[in-house]
């Protein structure tokens, strides 16, 4: 653009197509040459409010397969919505390459403008650079993965009937969160290779078929009992805590297209696994990346004042951060404290304090915010990357503090660290702590099947200060779990010492609708 | 980057999973319906709107920790220094606000589209199952697309089938193609005698062969089919007759209104098409509007059988009972000049009934009276009685209050059990 500060690239609220594309121009100009940031190919997808609603129950994603839960969530949302409880989100962007950033039809253009700034770039450059997102997903293959396991339930109900595939999904569902590989080393997921390879299973299958097998007789079967527990459980691959993983592979009386489900289940919830890790840096990033960007296009007289100002109006709300005291607070807006981290490096890079030099050596003072922040986009999640550069100036600004609820203490609630030189390090290890998926979700083990008994199958939950599974609801996750396994279930909670809090058990109901 | 415009998209997207979310919770939602249309008023009943349910059963469980102790870290402090206790319940101890412990989620509400309410509003009724029905039941015909036939009316050729057809015979045949003759007659032009002579005669081979198989041969020639299928009634007409002489008041007049409602409604579930007539009587009847039918003013004695009578003049002129299915509802105070009984029943069994497929009689009574109760019937009551004993089929039914509309009016449709078998 050859600067001339009076050519705006929209007047007032509205938009069209062409203006659109004038915006993300100007947008990707300011991105890559100024904030060198590195994306995927960007598509903009215009919708409707109800388009975003149908977004919302499916947890975002373009296509997904048909299940009575999606149902559930859209018309709860929509309920809330219609009432005027619910603000829609202004925008929804989709891990995947070419990066799908839905925008609301009713934005005005500077909100089309902040919202693209935001999800097609901010968020963008995160999805393709940090190494969870790297590591774990497959962008590429996302899409074709979601379309072909719509394809593959839909095929299924047809074929097995759609109470059997329900009942199947709603089992896989309640494991989901206990159905992702926490540690890297198997290969990364190829999405459409998986897709080939289910298809090739099932004709394989079809194929090699032949009914003489059956009839074919066995010799004596080998007891279990001569196997060495210690190498049963190898042969089993236990402990392990991808349940449903475990479950594909192991569970005795699945159908095959059961597995498979579970499958896609479980592929689908590797596929979101790190978005939970980087709440905060993924939103921080967006947010500091629209900022500069809507900022620079001011500075270019490319938007208006007026224009500026509703900007910074919505920005104000969205990086708003409610005190622990204020009816408002629900924790720790990621918005909020993604910005005031990632403005807080920049000043730390750009214009350092001797605190900030006793505190962060290695970048006080480098002069260039954009390359330390690429770097801490591309190498942190949130546990890491508030440990390492949550400062105690934005800790001071914050007023953060940190409390120690022990129901054994019946005078109260002791605060325990605050936000000074005694507390600094405290306080900043146990919000790490907070963001840490170690912790987030409970720490559930297949330990041992009783192969020689009656196949029961041995869960352990490691209890972490004491935090205890909530009784009903084990008991219904239980179950499923027991439906999938076909024998009993039990799972028992043990402390870090040891000592057996308590046991679950539960038994499977009837044979599988399928079996 | 490209753009796209989503907004033209098929909506509702997620509709099917909405559907499936619905029939699992079919049991629920039926009573949360049934249940609200007891507390409101008919009229925003059938509007839809908001349904609360238990969250039993639909729910979809997670591992879930609670309790032990716990670490927090939150911003925004004020006052407090290190080691400081806070009391566990009470002002400032944060406790009220921690974060991630929200699911005090017991039931769950959500908006039903007015189709959908109704839908389950009326679920379990049916249509009753009279014996005249199947009169009523006579279809009209209709045409349908029925493949290709080999005779038929030139109007109907199907070019692209006769013309395959056609293709298919020549290829068959080895039809010589103009462009092969064409080409040997260029091939003609510059070649030496023998050879020329020798093209000709095959040139006048192959001509005569195309000559013998034709481009189009009578044979190949198709015809669209049509088919005279029978078409059920989707029409009905419903008739509603009110009494609405001095004896009427305002309240019952507003237990028939919302009878007539629900009837109506009931009916645009099952015909494509509803009419409505209004028939107000006192000594005579006249077909009004729907305005006039509930809230004009008039007097006069009773007669019921002028009702009776315009009503059949209005089926013979405009209903036939071919085309059309008529249902009709008569709601009245009871009261009839005793003299008219007679004229009255001899009308309704020799001219109504046989056309109608369901007449019911609505007997509304005063708030807070006591129908069924009452030792003596009024005049019609008795009337209609002794015909029903006699074997017409009439349904009837007291009212005194708007509380008793829905139960019945539930009663008089619901499905019975042979049908149940039935449908099954």
């Amino acid at each position: 653009m050859t600067a001339n500060s009076a050519e705006r690239l929209y007047e007032g609220a509205d938009w069209d197509f062409a203006t659109l594309q004038r915006i993300h121009d100007a947008c990707e100009k300011i991105a890559k040459s100024e904030l060198g940031l590195d994306v995927y190919p960007n598509q903009i997808e215009v919708i409707t409010a109800e388009q975003m609603l149908d977004a919302y129950s499916s947890v975002g994603m373009p296509l997904y397969y048909k299940h009575w839960s999606f149902g559930k969530h859209f018309a709860h949302q929509e309920a809330f919505y219609r009432k005027g409880l619910m603000g829609l989100a202004y925008e929804i962007v989709i891990n995947s390459s070419p990066c799908i950033s839905y925008l609301m039809e009713e934005n005005t253009a500077t909100m089309q403008t902040l919202v693209i700034a935001h999800a097609a770039f901010g968020h963008n450059h995160f999805f393709k650079n940090n190494y969870l997102f790297k590591q774990w997903t497959d962008a590429d293959g996302i899409l074709d993965y979601l379309d072909f396991a719509k394809g593959y339930v839909a095929q299924c109900e047809e074929r097995h009937g759609r109470l059997a595939v329900e009942r199947t999904l709603d089992a896989a569902h309640a494991l989901m969160s206990h159905g992702v590989d926490r540690y890297p080393g198997k290969k990364k997921l190829d999405l459409r290779a998986e897709e080939k390879r289910a298809g090739q299973r099932r004709s394989h299958e079809e194929s090699a078929f032949n009914d003489l097998w059956r009839t074919v007789p066995t010799g004596p079967l080998k007891s279990a009992s001569t196997l060495s527990d210690e190498r049963r459980r190898t042969l089993l691959g236990l402990p392990q805590e991808n349940l449903l993983y475990f479950l594909e592979k192991s569970a005795p009386r699945l159908q095959s297209w059961q597995r498979e489900l579970l499958r896609i289940v479980r592929h689908i919830a590797q596929y979101f696994y790190p978005q939970g890790q980087v709440k905060v840096m993924n939103e921080g990033t967006a947010t500091y990346v629209h900022y500069r960007i809507m900022t620079r296009l001011h500075e270019q007289g490319l938007i208006s004042d007026g224009n500026f100002l509703e900007f910074l109006q919505s920005h104000t709300n969205v990086v708003f951060q409610p005190d622990f005291d204020d009816p408002r607070f629900s924790g720790f807006n990621p918005y909020a404290l993604g910005f005031a981290m990632m403005q807080d490096i920049e000043r730390i890079v750009v214009n350092p304090e001797d605190e900030d030099r006793e505190w962060f050596p290695d970048i006080a003072g480098t002069g260039d915010a954009m390359a330390v922040l690429r770097d801490v986009w591309a190498n942190y999640r949130d546990e890491s990357f508030i440990s390492q550069f949550l400062s105690p100036r934005l800790m001071r600004q914050m007023r953060m503090f940190h409390l120690h609820d022990d129901p054994a203490e019946t005078a109260g609630i002791r605060v325990d660290a605050i936000h000074d030189e005694r507390g600094y390090r405290r306080v900043r290890r146990e919000l790490a702590r907070q963001y840490d998926v170690g912790f987030i979700d409970a720490n559930i083990e297949v330990v041992d099947v009783d192969l020689a008994g009656d196949r029961r199958l041995m869960l352990r939950h490691t209890v972490i200060k004491g935090a205890r599974l909530n009784e009903a609801d084990a008991k219904r996750v239980l179950q499923h779990l027991a439906d999938l396994w076909s024998y009993d279930v039990s799972l028992a909670e043990v402390d870090a010492t040891g000592t057996l809090l308590g046991e679950h058990v539960s038994s499977p109901r009837g044979i599988p609708a399928a079996a | 980057m490209h753009i796209v415009d989503r907004r033209l998209n098929p909506s509702s997207k997620s509709l099917e999973n909405r559907q499936r979310f619905l029939r699992r919770a079919k049991a629920l939602v039926q009573g949360a319906v049934k249940k609200s249309a007891q507390d409101r008023d008919i009229k925003d009943v059938l509007e839809g709107g908001e349904v609360s349910i238990p969250l039993d059963g639909m729910n979809e469980p997670r591992f879930r920790r609670e309790g032990g102790t716990r670490d927090m870290v939150l911003p925004g402090n004020k006052k407090f220094v290190e080691g400081d206790i806070l009391p566990r319940s009470g002002e400032g101890s944060g406790k009220a606000s921690e974060p991630g412990e929200g699911d005090g989620e017991d039931a769950f509400r959500f908006v039903l589209s007015r189709n959908e309410f109704v839908d389950l509003f009326l679920d379990d009724l049916e249509l009753p199952d009279l014996a005249k029905r199947k009169l009523a039941e006579a279809e009209s015909e209709g045409l349908h697309r029925a493949g290709y036939a080999t005779s038929g009316s030139p109007a109907n050729i199907s070019v692209t089938r006769t013309v395959r057809l056609a293709l298919a015979r020549r290829v068959a045949l080895r039809r010589p193609s103009a462009d092969t003759i064409a080409q040997l007659e260029a091939e003609i032009a510059d070649c030496d005698e023998p050879r020329r002579s020798e093209l000709l005669v095959e040139i006048d081979a192959l001509k005569a062969k195309a000559r013998r198989i034709p481009f189009i041969d009578p044979i190949d020639i198709r015809y669209r089919r049509f088919e005279t299928v029978p078409k059920p009634v989707a029409q009905a007409v419903m008739f509603c007759l009110m009494d609405v002489s001095g004896s009427m008041s305002e309240h019952m007049k507003d237990l028939a209104k919302r009878f007539y409602m629900l009837l109506y409604v009931f009916l645009t579930r099952r015909y494509r098409h509803v009419e409505i007539v209004f028939i107000r009587h006192t000594d005579r009847a006249e077909e009004v509007d729907e305005d006039t039918f509930f809230h004009g003013p008039a007097s006069g004695g009773t007669l019921v059988s002028s009702a009776l009578a315009t009503m059949h003049d209005i089926v013979r002129s405009r209903f036939r009972p071919a085309d059309w299915n008529i249902y009709a509802a008569q709601a009245s105070d009871g009261d009839n000049s005793y003299a008219d009984g007679d004229v009255a029943g001899r009308l309704l069994i020799e001219k109504i009934l046989p056309v109608t497929q369901f007449f019911a009689y609505l007997e509304v009574g005063e708030a807070g009276g006591h129908p069924g109760f009452e030792l003596s019937g009024s005049s019609l009551w008795t009337l209609y009685q002794r015909l029903q004993a006699e074997g017409a089929p009439l349904s009837m039914r007291k009212v005194s209050d708007r509380s008793e509309i829905f139960p019945v009016f539930h009663d008089l449709f619901k499905r019975r059990r042979h049908q149940e078998r039935a449908a099954s």
